[in-house]
């Protein structure tokens, strides 16, 4: 089980992922507003607002799910466009509010990313990673089965198959009850500081962004306000 | 012009006299619904007014165009391609240019059916053959072509979680969506399945039915009318499969991202989301 009161100490050298003047405005209205970044590797995230301030926005620009109207995304010093997006979404992992299982068995759902590069999961690596987000034994259970807190473990394990280098996360636990939401946190957490992944989390919740991340960056109206280390951002919220 | 006064002389007073009787039934029917509460005499009375007249003036033209030439029944054809194109395209609002798409579905379908019909004899390229049966393809190339992409555009718009989800594992975009294409062209093909398999037992269709009344052999005019319904199929087939593809390559833009959604976030919405199709 994780410490819950801190996250690790600093971070490695090195920028993992870096937004300059990132953009996006959908016809009038600027859902992400020159936002420029730095995510150093090992680094844990957090981006904090208000609903409709731009946090998922922003978030679907740093794996190109939705194409910046201005800026860049640099990934390891590159600009990500020279990537090709699958190639970059299976290095830029991304965790989302709901779990979006595909129908079927877990253990098809785990095997889904790797088997889109023609990689097969053996039966013990998917037990294995199944172990690990705390569902030992679910391979041939039916995705319609689970709850929610379940559903979002097997995303959870459907995208560490991938072997992303940093892992977005799109407010895992909002979806789900706050007992699943607590377990959700500390299999995240655990995961994080054992891979020692650097990792970009939404979170509306100030607390949890506290349990979690190293800096914290606060948006409004698609713009960024605030950033720095998460206690001193989010000490008065 | 004599061919028309002739048939007009003969044929058409009796046909006249004979539709005044079939109006009369559904007058009748209209009536008895009246004593239910059921009120459709407005519309009934417009409608058949309308199907009267409509299937006159197709008479009078076809009956003018009887000798026409080739050239003159492709353009006809065309011209009924693109009206079907126009028809289909209100099945699939916030696409963009679904007119050509469905054009494109519509008469890859129809024209590949007709010209293999063409190829092996079992069409003439007459005119007063060509048009009739080639409507009959046309409109049922058509209806897939709006089936599918009705079908197409809501699975897409229902599964919009999963199809990103994928995206985001790395897939690619034809995979995110290979469950919707195949149920969209089934759903366009379901009816023609359907109309194959009763063929004959539950309903002996139109053309056959002509050809006997017009005294041709019985087990011909059931072959003939099996090859229709065969093409049918084939044209409906293809126009669906066309018109969910073309669809499909609509849906993502070149960097695989998803364009069939709502622009904002559900998270980030501040207002009711909008369905668009900008380019990204």
């Amino acid at each position: 089980m994780a410490n819950r009161d801190h996250v690790d100490a600093s971070p490695s050298r090195g920028t993992a992922l870096a937004s300059e003047h990132l953009s996006r405005v959908v016809g009038e209205k600027a859902l992400v507003n020159e936002i420029s970044v730095e995510v150093q590797v090992g680094e844990v995230l957090a981006v904090v607002g208000h609903s409709g301030s731009g946090k998922t926005s922003f978030l679907r620009l740093l794996n190109r799910l939705d194409e910046p109207t201005g800026g860049i995304v640099r990934f390891n010093g590159r600009d990500y466009r020279e990537l090709a997006p699958p190639e970059l979404r299976r290095r830029i992992g991304m965790v989302m509010q709901a779990a979006f299982l595909f129908p079927g068995t877990v253990a098809g759902n785990v095997a889904y990313g790797p088997r889109q590069r023609g990689q097969a999961l053996t039966a013990a690596q998917i037990g294995l990673l199944l172990q690990r987000v705390g569902l030992p034994g679910y391979q041939e259970r039916d995705v319609s089965n689970l709850s929610g807190g379940e559903a979002q473990r097997v995303s959870i394990a459907r995208t560490l198959a991938n072997d992303p280098e940093i892992l977005l996360l799109d407010e895992p636990t909002s979806a789900l009850d706050e007992d699943s939401a607590r377990r959700v946190e500390d299999l995240v957490l655990d995961i994080i500081r054992e891979r020692r992944m650097t990792c970009v989390i939404v979170t509306h919740n100030a607390a949890q962004a506290r349990r979690v991340a190293h800096r914290a960056m606060v948006l409004k109206a698609g713009k960024l306000a605030a950033i720095g280390l998460t206690n001193e951002v989010l000490q008065d919220v | 012009m004599f061919e028309l006064l002739s048939m007009w002389n003969h044929q058409v007073m009796l046909g006249m006299a004979q539709a005044a009787a079939a109006v009369a039934l559904c007058l009748a029917v209209v009536f008895l619904c009246r004593r239910f509460a059921v009120h459709v005499e407005r519309e009934a009375a417009f409608s058949l007014a309308r199907g009267f007249l409509q299937m006159v003036a197709v008479g009078v033209l076809l009956a003018a165009l009887l000798h026409g030439s080739l050239p003159i029944a492709i353009c006809i054809l065309v011209g009924m391609t693109f009206a079907a194109a126009v028809t289909a395209a209100r099945r699939a609002p916030g696409i963009s240019r679904p007119r050509l798409l469905s054009f494109c579905a519509i008469a890859a379908g129809g024209g590949i059916a007709i010209a293999v019909m063409l190829a092996t004899g079992t069409l003439t390229s007459d005119l007063i053959v060509l048009v009739p049966v080639g409507s009959m393809l046309i409109a049922n190339a058509m209806n897939a072509c709006a089936q599918a992409m009705e079908r197409f555009r809501a699975d897409v718009l229902a599964h919009v979680g999963q199809i990103e989800a994928g995206l985001s594992l790395g897939a690619d975009p034809a995979t995110t969506v290979a469950p919707y294409v195949q149920s969209a062209v089934y759903a366009s093909l379901l009816p023609r399945l359907d109309m194959l398999k009763s063929l004959g037992f539950v309903w002996i269709p139109g053309v056959m039915a002509g050809m006997l009344v017009s005294g041709a052999s019985p087990v011909y005019a059931g072959i003939f009318q099996f090859i229709i319904v065969a093409m049918i199929l084939s044209a409906a087939g293809i126009a669906g499969l066309v018109a969910t593809l073309l669809m499909r390559a609509q849906a993502f833009s070149s960097a695989a991202q998803l364009k069939f959604r709502s622009e904002i976030p559900d998270s980030d919405v501040h207002e009711k989301p909008v369905l668009l199709h900008h380019n990204v």
